[in-house]
């Protein structure tokens, strides 16, 4: 049993972390703005859901359990709210998606 | 397996620091600085385990409460620029 949680821990952290790489080769490589924010919600959703749920197989029932389901209930809940002050603040003032047409000068 | 989770955490936050750094925009270095900020938290739940001290979860959750409202003040602070410098220059009656 204990066997089986490491394996599926392990697979999740790894999971977890390849996604983040993805991400963050994404949030460097990625050509606007606008399409800089996709990469940085993968890695605020998917890879925090793995990583922090893989620690929660290591944890088992106990207090630090709680806290890590709190951790992550309060990212998934901020971190689309900070996106889309973020988004809006942008296209607030002004800045707008480089289209064909709309290239960069 | 926790030092491989951490060891991808902390090159996403180098490549978060470098856009931090590069960001033509102020709002790709807001970006990447809630990026950086949110990678620090997992960073810490992760550090927690590897070395044993689950007492690293707390400062993990403060992390998490202060970035939100930090990348929500910068927010405002940007916002509301061009409205304080048109009220400074009226104030020096220009």
């Amino acid at each position: 049993m204990a066997t089986v949680l490491d394996v599926i821990t392990w697979m999740m952290l790894s999971l977890g972390g390849l996604v983040m790489l993805i991400g963050g080769i994404g949030i460097l490589r990625m050509p606007d703005f606008y399409s800089r924010l996709h990469p940085a919600s993968i890695t605020d959703t998917l890879a925090s859901l793995l990583i922090l749920g893989g620690i929660v197989l290591q944890a088992g029932w106990s207090l630090a359990s709680l806290k890590i389901a709190a951790i992550l209930l309060f990212l998934l809940f901020t971190n689309p709210a900070a996106s889309y002050a973020l988004a809006n603040a942008a296209w607030t003032a002004g800045l707008r998606p480089e289209t064909k047409t709309n290239n960069k000068e | 397996m926790y030092i491989a989770a951490s060891l991808a955490i902390l090159v996403t936050m180098t490549l978060a620091i470098a856009r931090a750094l590069l960001g033509p925009t102020v709002y790709d270095r807001i970006l990447a600085v809630n990026l950086f900020g949110t990678k620090t938290v997992l960073l810490l739940a992760v550090i927690a385990f590897l070395y044993g001290r689950p007492d690293f979860l707390d400062l993990a959750l403060a992390y998490a409460l202060i970035n939100f409202i930090g990348v929500l003040a910068v927010l405002e602070f940007i916002q509301n620029r061009g409205i304080r410098e048109k009220a400074q220059r009226a104030a020096k009656g220009e």
